[in-house]
């Protein structure tokens, strides 16, 4: 600190404020979160109880026979340590070594799947097996202090099938990743190598659309959806569908709303490629299509990755469209939660919408973990570019 | 680049725009005067009951719909005018309660409350989000290499949840008995109920966008204040600027068309407010504009959708997003006329 500038140090008082300030904006920001991660763990009445110490150490949850002990604490922390530092230096090691050259993403994926396999393997199978040996041999290390139950996510998962809305959810997310991704990519690139009139009024006409309320474009699918089947019926015969429902006309339906961010967002990592390479490449004889597939798309994946991470979160996260589009046998995880809180006669059946969730909210949270960077230089691209 | 290469690029994104954007907006417009009704018949129907000597008989007039071929309901779609608009907005009770000048009556229309809420929360979140922002992106340039990865990770949280499960989980702190409701009645020493009342629901919607929005302004500004001039900051300091002026005349200028970005991002979002209202199931006491066209759009227990009066809301509320854009529109409309003349 001696090097910096006597005017620029700063009083006792102002770092002590930045500080605290800091640690009470990162206490708000993930408080919610980690309360209702802790309460889905628990028993009706601990998950909500007045007092927070009840929550956190669940007496009524422990009492029903349901806890950990010290032992299981500390070595299930340990082994969340040790398989976390694993995957951040051993794995990437092992995919390097292992997968053949320009294949590096299909071995990511294969490390990852497995890793992950492995993991929720060791976590739930082994490790509490080996403990029910451990623990009653141990005495006082091995009684349970901490409540803690599986019960509602089994509930959840198990009884009322929700991965069936999870396996919805992943059709959609994944189906409007790729396609949002195909046809935005194409255009952002077209719209970032033209400098032409058309081009401006079609970014304008784009940030408009973008302001559309998304109630006001399902306003005007929802009675042509429910009935596509008359209408289409003149050109397709008995073979017209009807669009109500149909998972893949609700990809059709979020990728054209994603489309004005997605443009505006690849045009501006497209403007940072020079242009000067896909010029000489133009001079080396190829056309415009030519030079984007050998030029362009080796170096475009970094914007790309982001801007589909976006394209990621409005599918996963939206419930307007897939709520009003999709009917409850293949509804998707976000609109299939508010029938759980719609119903909450009981508290066991809020508990249980706690614990799906943590569930939605699990995917999440890992993405933020792997691609943090990516998310951040996304966000500032659109703001600085833009 | 040639118009032939431009086009083929651009044509699909284009091409699906224009089929599920701009086509609806032209079907929500034509459908906001239309009224699309079950076809209804009158049928005497007479019911007998056994009786001494003789059978008591009445007929009734029954209303029913009228079946097509394939058995399902058949329906007519009439031009009505402005039917629609008349039954959202209610312009009677809206006179009478405007020259009564009584507010609540007003706020009975559901439109009505629902453009109040929409603005309110539109015009209160947006100083907040903007300054709550711009204060964590100072105290973490401020903070020590280390612990800025953790911190950039934890303020993400609140931003990439889903909105609808973001809600619920404040919701579920008040909810009851919940902790922080206890925790304020211990404080107070009162009895609270967070969800009887509109305006402590309001609060805790306030909160939550807040809550939700601003680690998106913090990336951006925190960005932005990697880029202040350190030579400009230097010569503040040699004329005698204090820290609160060195803020004011240098940071924030520089960081003036990012703030015009968030907020311009910022009334776009707000404005569409929605899952707030599910979150918080608070449609018995605050509403929202999208909300009112959603409702209008659900099935109600006859399992009908009033199309008709879910497009006039929507055209309303499209009203609103027009008049938000219009200066937006006008200045880009400068710009470039300014840029390329």
């Amino acid at each position: 600190m001696s090097d910096t500038p006597r005017a620029l140090r700063q009083p006792l008082s102002l770092r002590l404020g930045s500080a605290g300030f800091l640690a009470f904006w990162c206490l708000i920001a993930a408080f919610p979160i980690f309360w209702i991660g802790v309460m889905s763990f628990k028993a009706p009445v601990d998950a909500f109880a007045s007092n927070p110490l009840d929550v956190i150490f669940g007496p009524a949850t422990r009492d029903g026979g349901d806890g950990l002990s010290l032992l299981d604490i500390v070595i299930g922390l340990a082994f969340l340590f040790f398989s976390i530092r694993y995957a951040m230096t051993w794995l990437p090691k092992m995919v390097a070594q292992h997968s053949p050259g320009g294949q590096m993403i299909a071995g990511w994926i294969i490390a990852a799947v497995g890793y992950a396999v492995a993991f929720v393997i060791g976590f739930f199978v082994i490790l509490p097996f080996v403990l029910g040996l451990l623990n009653p041999i141990l005495g006082p290390l091995g009684n349970p202090i901490v409540g803690l139950t599986t019960q509602h996510y089994e509930a959840v998962w198990v009884e009322n099938q929700f991965y069936n809305n999870f396996t919805n959810s992943l059709i959609v997310t994944v189906g409007v990743v790729t396609v949002s991704l195909t046809v935005g990519t194409l255009a952002g690139y077209g719209l970032a190598r033209s400098g032409s009139n058309l081009a401006f009024w079609i970014l304008i006409i784009a940030l408009v659309f973008r302001a559309l309320p998304h109630s006001v474009l399902v306003a005007g699918y929802l009675p042509v959806f429910v009935n596509s089947a008359e209408i289409l019926r003149p050109f397709l015969g008995d073979a017209a569908p009807t669009l109500y429902g149909q998972p893949w006309a609700v990809i059709a339906v979020l990728v054209s709303i994603n489309q004005p961010f997605t443009i505006w967002m690849l045009r501006s990592f497209f403007q940072n490629i020079p242009n000067e390479l896909d010029e000489a490449a133009r001079v080396d004889g190829c056309t415009h299509f030519q030079a984007f597939r050998w030029v362009i798309m080796p170096v475009m994946w970094p914007g790309v990755i982001t801007t589909g991470l976006f394209s990621f979160l409005l599918a996963y996260n939206d419930f307007l469209v897939t709520s009003l589009l999709l009917d409850q046998s293949n509804q998707t995880m976000v609109p299939a939660i508010a029938g759980y809180f719609n119903r909450e006669t009981t508290t066991t059946d809020q508990v249980e919408a706690v614990a799906a969730a943590v569930s939605i909210t699990a995917p999440l949270f890992l993405l933020v973990m792997i691609f943090q960077r990516q998310i951040v230089s996304g966000l500032t691209a659109g703001a600085v570019k833009g | 680049m040639k118009f032939k290469t431009f086009a083929a690029f651009v044509g699909p994104s284009l091409f699906l725009m224009f089929l599920f954007i701009a086509a609806p907006l032209v079907s929500v417009f034509i459908g906001s005067f239309q009224l699309t009704q079950p076809v209804l018949e009158q049928v005497e129907e007479e019911t007998c009951t056994p009786g001494f000597v003789t059978q008591t008989c009445t007929t009734t007039m029954v209303t029913r719909p009228i079946l097509d071929e394939f058995g399902e309901i058949q329906t007519t779609t009439e031009w009505v005018g402005w039917t629609n608009y008349t039954r959202v907005l209610d312009p009677e009770a809206t006179w009478a309660a405007i020259s009564n000048w009584d507010w609540n009556a007003l706020m009975q229309v559901d439109f009505w409350a629902a453009l109040r809420f929409t603005l309110m929360f539109t015009l209160v979140t947006l100083p907040l989000v903007i300054g709550v922002g711009l204060a964590i992106a100072l105290a973490v340039n401020n903070a020590a290499k280390s612990i800025k990865g953790p911190i950039i990770f934890v303020s993400l949280l609140p931003f990439i949840i889903t909105p609808v499960i973001g809600a619920l989980s404040i919701r579920w702190l008040f909810i009851g008995d919940g902790i922080l409701t206890s925790a304020l009645e211990a404080w107070l020493d009162q009895d609270i109920a967070m969800f009887a009342q509109a305006w402590t629901i309001e609060l805790m919607m306030l909160f939550y966008r807040v809550w939700h929005v601003a680690p998106f302004a913090f990336v951006i500004f925190y960005a932005g204040l990697q880029t202040v001039n350190q030579d400009t900051l230097e010569s503040a300091i040699i004329d005698g600027a204090s820290r609160w002026d060195r803020l004011r005349f240098v940071v924030v200028p520089h960081l003036m068309p990012l703030i015009v970005f968030i907020a311009l991002i910022h009334l776009m979002d707000t404005y569409r407010v929605f899952e707030e209202i599910v979150g918080f199931t608070s449609q018995a006491h605050v509403i929202s504009l999208q909300w009112l066209t959603y409702d209008f759009l659900q099935p109600d227990d006859a399992g009908n959708r009033a199309f008709g009066r879910a497009s006039a809301s929507a055209m309303l509320t499209m009203v609103g997003i027009v008049f938000l854009l219009i200066p937006l529109l006008r200045r880009t409309w400068r710009d470039h006329h300014g840029g390329s003349h």
